[in-house]
């Protein structure tokens, strides 16, 4: 992977960009030309060329850095962003070792995990940590054991209790969400938190992944893709603060499309957590602005078909209705109608 | 954004005496005194041998007390009828069956304090009675308005004019308020009456 890391800003000058390495290795979220939910959950192993975002089983890139930075920001302001009933400690525990693990052994030349007994030794490198502690007991960590792990890891997670063949919602740092409230959906079921979301519900698609869910199997994580747009490379576009990011949808116009309006894509891993038995639900969150997407000519045709032909109801729900169509215009340039292949990866 | 038909909101299923249960215990808000009366008149008295009721509000006192139950305590507001509630739940024998009847918010908070003991949401006997209010959290200052009755309205803490969703948590007995013109502010149409 590309070892150096960016400097750059997710909020007020938005200096977000990425490297041609980072485009190339994007989790394009679109296997065919059109789009709708599915039960599209894989087996999370290795894929796709060299580098890809898929290469690793929990993913760091040269974003890293200064995501960590913009959590920090969040957490600072908001402390309800990260919240664990308390139950949850084991699973908090469970999360810490998964996600030091699982980023040792995708990055060794970045991170170490080393264990004697209950005596860790935790090393992270790009931000400079070195870090002995007894695992198990808290007194030893400078925050609670999933708020320590989770300013040292990309993406959102949740922490997941299983009970009364039910997933329940009970654990949660997120600070990148497409416009969820973990302070609101904490405690609720899986039917539950989804609630709001449009049509799946009507096509089963809830009722089949929480039967497959309810299965899964330690060492046998899964992922999907989900998706939707953001303008400006905001990373905390939360419902708490939809009055600062809302009125950025309304200044999207032609000449801007290219550099202000990102396809933000959500890498989702699920693993089956060993000893509390929760599953752990990461929400990984990767931005591409348009002019960097459209440098892969498959991915320019393929998202101009898919924003052209999508549904009324998701057009709503993922609040994309103000600007969509002068997206669609600017993006048509590059659609020469001629066909795409199959899959997410680039030719 | 998607407003009504979302999964998380409740459903009250109405009262239906429980006739296993070794004790009875109600909590009412006023018009809710009403569903336990309508159930007094469908399967008799007999159950209310062993039935404590907590009620809170001005009309249907006289009636209830008429019921003759085991006990009958009258609150003068909704908070202390929950603190009592509360102490009840802790005292619970196994056994003892929770009937919650009155507006919205009065059943979400009194379910909040039973969740707060243990008990699980679906053993919990609900019935909608009153006023369709709602109590609304503002996802943004996360400030709790009572008695909201128009859509959209404004949040009594931080000012900002929400639409309210169906989306409710069962953890802050509220529904969701959203700022209904973020992306347009100013452009909020005026409050309706919704929720009468």
């Amino acid at each position: 992977m590309n070892t150096v890391f960016n400097t750059e800003s997710f909020r007020d000058d938005f200096t977000f960009r990425n490297s041609p390495v980072a485009v190339r290795r994007f989790p394009f979220p679109f296997h065919e030309d059109k789009y709708m939910y599915a039960v599209n959950m894989e087996p999370h192993v290795p894929a796709g060329p060299e580098g890809h975002a898929y290469r690793a089983p929990i993913d760091v890139d040269e974003h890293y850095v200064s995501e960590m930075k913009d959590r920090e920001m969040v957490l600072r302001e908001d402390p309800l962003r990260a919240q664990a009933l308390p139950h949850m400690m084991a699973a908090q525990w469970d999360t810490l070792e998964l996600l030091m693990e699982k980023q040792a052994e995708g990055f060794p030349e970045l991170f170490s995990l080393t264990k004697n007994g209950d005596q860790w030794h935790w090393i992270n490198r790009p931000l400079g940590i070195d870090q002995k502690f007894i695992f198990g007991d808290t007194s030893t960590l400078p925050y609670e054991p999933m708020d320590y792990i989770m300013r040292q890891t990309q993406g959102d997670i949740c922490i997941v209790d299983q009970r009364d063949s039910q997933l329940w919602m009970d654990a949660g740092v997120v600070t990148t969400q497409a416009d969820w409230s973990l302070d609101f959906d904490l405690g609720m079921n899986f039917m539950e938190w989804h609630g709001p979301v449009p049509l799946a519900h009507q096509i089963g698609v809830f009722e089949r992944a929480l039967k497959f869910l309810l299965n899964l199997q330690q060492g046998k994580p899964v992922r999907r893709l989900n998706w939707t747009m953001t303008i400006n490379s905001r990373l905390d576009t939360s419902p708490e603060n939809y009055p600062k990011w809302g009125p950025d949808r309304a200044s999207v116009a032609p000449e801007n499309v290219g550099n202000k309006v990102h396809l933000r894509c959500e890498l989702q891993s699920l693993w089956r957590l060993p000893r509390s038995n929760a599953i752990l639900f990461v929400i990984r969150c990767y931005l591409i602005k348009m002019e960097e997407l459209v440098a892969i000519p498959k991915w320019a045709r393929r998202f101009h078909r898919v924003l052209r032909d999508l549904p009324p109801e998701l057009i709503d729900y993922k609040g994309l209705t103000r600007y969509r169509p002068t997206v669609v215009e600017w993006l048509s340039k590059y659609d020469d109608g001629k066909a795409t292949s199959p899959g997410i990866f680039p030719d | 954004m998607l407003v009504q038909g979302i999964k998380s909101r409740p459903v009250y299923t109405g009262f239906a005496i429980d006739e296993n249960a070794q004790r009875h215990l109600f909590a009412l808000e006023g018009e809710g005194a009403r569903a336990l009366l309508d159930q007094v008149k469908k399967v008799g008295k007999e159950f209310l041998a062993v039935s404590e009721i907590l009620h809170v509000g001005e009309a249907h006192g006289k009636e209830l007390a008429a019921l003759g139950a085991d006990i009958l305590w009258s609150a003068p507001t909704t908070p202390v009828l929950l603190n009592r509630l509360r102490q009840n739940l802790i005292n619970a024998r196994m056994g003892t069956r929770l009937y919650l009847s009155g507006t919205e918010g009065f059943i979400g908070q009194a379910m909040k304090v039973a969740l707060e003991q243990g008990i699980d949401f679906g053993s919990i006997v609900t019935e909608h009675r009153g006023s369709e209010a709602r109590r609304v959290q503002c996802v943004h200052c996360k400030g709790i308005t009572d008695n909201v009755t128009t859509q959209p309205f404004t949040c009594s803490h931080c000012g900002l004019t929400l639409l309210v969703r169906d989306h409710y948590s069962r953890r802050l007995a509220a529904f969701q308020g959203v700022c209904i013109d973020a992306e347009e502010p100013g452009s909020a149409p005026p409050p309706e009456v919704r929720f009468p």
